[in-house]
């Protein structure tokens, strides 16, 4: 959330970002960023529960960390903070995440250009290199200043 | 075929998000969920992912209802989602209903849309791909 011609900082953005409505409610925290690319943590709570009676996470938590990772990548990407709206977004649910742990998401904006942002990535608990899910989504920008609002497109907070 | 069957529609987390069973429509449950702010995105408009979660109810929904009507005991082990966001969700209550594209002995695929006042503009719509495994032999 920087003042104009300030530069995006995920770490610093993050807690203001993530403190209200769906993100807060979740309990999303910034975990690691890099150059075009962040990392947030979906900490293991009781009751987003995928099934009653396995403690494991459901599904639907997942697409939510990850389509706010994803718009924190392109906002530290292009180091710009503006409205994007999520084109579509497909997650392959490669393993159950294991009980009672919290989930880490990492998403990389490597495609950015005026209108469209690409971007990829995937969630795991707590070991990279054995990811929990994949994500692939397309973001558009809908910033009024750069380019005309189309009829619609889902939000993100 | 059974109206009602008896299955639960709605997991912990659905119900945390404030997701509750509309009605069932000739074995189908429509699935809603009210505008909050556990839903919220962007000031005043429905978060991404709050409307994937509908979706995904209403999906598993629907499946949960046609194994139970034909008698079949699987569980059920997500593959994956893709979503289209096709319109924003304004501050009202949303709705979700899926179809069963396919269902086979080991996938099953879904197609769900998600709308608000009019079911005919969908806010969002998803495929899902699910594997139906045998309650016995975890995988």
């Amino acid at each position: 959330m920087s003042a104009p011609g300030q530069a995006f900082d995920p770490a610093q953005a993050a807690p203001f970002l993530l403190a209200r409505a769906h993100n807060g409610w979740l309990g999303l925290r910034y975990h690691a960023h890099g150059e075009d690319w962040v990392e947030l943590e979906l900490p293991w709570r009781e009751d987003l529960l995928g099934e009653d009676g396995r403690d494991v996470l459901a599904s639907g938590p997942i697409v939510s960390l990850m389509d706010m990772a994803s718009g924190l990548s392109i906002w530290q990407r292009t180091q710009t903070f503006r409205a994007v709206a999520t084109m579509d977004l497909r997650v392959d649910y490669t393993r159950p995440a294991k009980e009672r742990a919290s989930v880490f998401g990492r998403a990389q904006c490597y495609r950015a250009t005026r209108s469209a942002f690409f971007v990829r990535g995937f969630a795991h608990d707590g070991n990279r290199d054995d990811p929990v899910a994949h994500i692939q989504a397309v973001f558009m920008n809908i910033d009024a200043r750069t380019v005309a609002l189309p009829a619609g497109g889902a939000d993100r907070g | 075929m059974a109206e009602r069957p008896d299955i639960a529609v709605l997991t912990p987390y659905a119900r945390s998000l404030g997701v509750s069973l509309e009605h069932w429509d000739d074995g189908v449950p429509v699935v809603r969920v009210e505008f909050s702010d556990a839903v919220l995105g962007r000031p005043g408009a429905l978060h991404g992912g709050a409307i994937s979660g509908l979706l995904e109810t209403a999906g598993y929904g629907v499946l949960r209802a046609e194994l139970a009507r034909t008698g079949r005991e699987a569980a059920l082990k997500p593959i994956n989602i893709t979503v289209q966001f096709l319109r924003s969700g304004k501050q009202r209550p949303s709705f979700a209903r899926g179809r069963i594209i396919k269902l086979g002995r080991r996938t099953a695929n879904l197609a769900v849309e998600a709308y608000q006042d009019d079911p005919a503009k969908p806010i969002a719509t998803a495929v899902i791909n699910v594997m139906l495994a045998d309650r016995d032999c975890e995988t």
